[in-house]
């Protein structure tokens, strides 16, 4: 089943943006963003520095409170949440991969254990099954079986970055933010990860948002794409017709400047 | 007791302050296992040495009080005579080492064997009172932790424990949850007390003084200690009986006696082991009625508990 097919077979996104607008004092973060997902889609974000993509995936995750605007949740109103429901989403239903591993991963323990969290957050109380989700986890994203007990800070940054990705997916999140997931890699390092990641989402059927700055990424996994530039959100559309055919002047720009390299 | 000789406050501290401690300790008492803020006050002793701990016990006491003040179980360590001595001095309250006579006893690393009873105030000196600090030294986090009660990060220690050391490997200060809400430290008691932390009839007062908390377990508060399913909390001693009173069920030292290898182990909580000497029961080396902790010394500079602060 293609995305596209699934897509029309479901008629309720499980994401509704609105007019989301996040102000950081006179300056702009993003200014009235307003799309929706649907289950299974993975929606790229592009655009240059401080155009407001972090921003709008941290409005989108809950991280920042924004200004004004909506987000619904399959239905539900996610800034109307309290806080406790926010960040149980946060453990359960969604997911959250950050560019520096570092930020998302817990550098003074074990593999297993970064991988274990969110299991025993949601009330995993076995260890002999939380460590076998856990090394299963582990071999689904290429480590090996006996760095289980090692710390992040022994992995390299591609390894720490998949260790990020298995913490991130042990609970079989629908939804699942990345900001820049390849960002501080080496180019075979990041190809081997998107190549993994495609895996992953086409296998668990996830819902993606991913920020990048790299139209390579979003060719290879985005069904659609949204191109921001100064906040604003310029052009949208499937990816192949953004990146072949873009309309937008910015986005033409975008696009043919990638070509050149 | 004579009246103190220098004119301090009752109890060192005053009165403002002790109202302002009292009013913490109430809101611990209310919020069991909360950690409550408070301004801790400078005392006349360096922070290992339990100053709060020692200011918590003189925001209890009052002139009828009889003190028991104990170091690793033991009345007769330099800290707990010293404490002991400045509440003498200061306060003028009468001391005890008899647990059951005790009204109120200020511990560090442990809990009497004698079981308290009802109107007995169990005073315990902190030195980090965040169970979740381990893992996350955040403490805009951690209190978010605690409010939202996010404590998967305490099965994740436990994970780790038993990832390295194919067990739980936390002898003291294992983490407990009490009356099924908040996660607490119990001090550094070793985790074979934390079976008497529950339904204990007696207040239970914990101070943290260089990180000014306080909190509090109210008489027969349910307090569990945590663990998995496949690796239950288990209260562990040393599998022997006490050298000295032969008592079974009692937390021991080991105590090397030479250098050949010879060893004993004696009850880590002094009272209790002369309480039950002087009622004849004798083990394996025990005619001796000094305390379990002076027969200990009497081997020369084998016994680093004597030292006091850690
Ligand atoms: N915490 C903040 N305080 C003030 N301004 C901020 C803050 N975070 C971001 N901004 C501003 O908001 C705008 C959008 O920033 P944002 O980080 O969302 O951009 P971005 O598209 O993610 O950039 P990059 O590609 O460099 O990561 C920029 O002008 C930035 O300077
Ligand atoms: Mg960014």
């Amino acid at each position: 089943m293609t995305a596209m097919e699934r897509i029309a077979m479901t008629d309720q996104p499980l994401l509704r943006v609105d007019g989301l607008t996040k102000r950081y004092g006179p300056r702009i973060g993003c200014l009235d963003v307003s799309f929706d997902l649907y289950p299974g889609e993975v929606l790229g974000i592009v655009g240059e520095s401080g155009s407001g993509k972090s921003t709008l995936l941290s409005c989108l995750a809950g991280h920042l409170q924004p200004d004004l605007g909506r987000v619904a949740y399959d239905g539900r109103d996610v800034l109307a949440m309290s806080e406790t429901e926010r960040r149980r989403l946060g453990r359960t239903d969604w997911a959250y991969v950050h560019q520096n591993p570092r930020d998302g991963l817990r550098m003074g323990v074990s593999a297993g254990g970064n991988v274990g969290e969110r299991l025993m957050a949601i009330g995993a109380r076995h260890y002999g099954e939380i460590r076998d989700k856990a090394q299963d986890w582990l071999a689904r994203v290429e480590i090996a079986a006996d760095r289980i007990d090692d710390r992040p800070s022994a992995f390299s940054g591609g390894m720490q970055q998949r260790l990020q990705i298995a913490r991130n997916l042990v609970t079989a999140p629908r939804l699942v933010f990345m900001d820049e997931p390849t960002g501080g890699l080496d180019v075979s390092v990041q190809a081997r990860l998107l190549d993994l990641l495609r895996g992953l989402v086409r296998d668990l059927g996830l819902s993606v948002i991913i920020v990048t700055h790299d139209l390579a990424v979003v060719r290879l996994l985005a069904h659609r794409l949204m191109v921001m530039k100064s906040g604003r959100v310029v052009e949208q559309g499937l990816t192949d017709q953004v990146l072949d055919d873009p309309q937008h002047a910015y986005s033409q720009l975008l696009v043919s400047s990638v070509l050149q390299v | 007791m004579t009246a103190p000789a220098i004119a301090y406050n009752f109890a060192y501290l005053d009165e403002q302050t002790k109202r302002m401690i009292r009013r913490a300790i109430l809101k611990g008492i209310a919020v069991p296992g909360y950690q409550v803020p408070f301004a801790s006050r400078e005392m006349p002793m360096p922070y290992g040495w339990g100053t709060g701990g020692v200011q918590v016990t003189a925001a209890c006491l009052v002139p009828e009080d009889r003190l028991k003040v104990i170091d690793q179980g033991a009345d007769d360590t330099t800290n707990a005579v010293s404490i002991r001595r400045f509440f003498q001095r200061t306060a003028g309250v009468a001391v005890t080492e008899a647990t059951a006579d005790a009204t109120v006893i200020q511990t560090r690393h442990r809990i009497p064997e004698t079981p308290l009873t009802e109107g007995q105030i169990l005073v315990y000196q902190v030195p980090i009172p965040e169970p979740l600090r381990f893992l996350e030294p955040r403490e805009t986090e951690t209190r978010k932790m605690h409010e939202l009660e996010e404590y998967g990060l305490m099965h994740v220690k436990l994970y780790e424990d038993i990832a390295r050391h194919g067990q739980i490997a936390t002898a003291y200060a294992y983490p407990v949850r009490v009356e099924g809400r908040y996660v607490m430290d119990p001090s550094p008691i070793p985790k074979f007390d934390n079976p008497k932390l529950t339904a204990n009839p007696a207040i239970q007062l914990f101070g943290a003084g260089r990180e000014q908390r306080i909190y509090a377990l109210p008489p027969y508060a349910e307090v569990v200690s945590l663990d998995f399913e496949d690796h239950p909390f288990q209260a562990t001693k040393a599998a022997h009986d006490c050298d000295l009173c032969g008592a079974k069920v009692s937390y021991l030292d080991e105590v090397i006696t030479d250098d050949a290898g010879g060893r004993m182990f004696v009850c880590s909580d002094t009272d209790f082991c002369a309480g039950r000497r002087a009622r004849g029961l004798i083990g394996r080396l025990g005619g001796d009625q000094k305390s379990s902790k002076t027969f200990a010394n009497s081997f020369q500079g084998i016994w680093p508990g004597t030292e006091g602060a850690p």
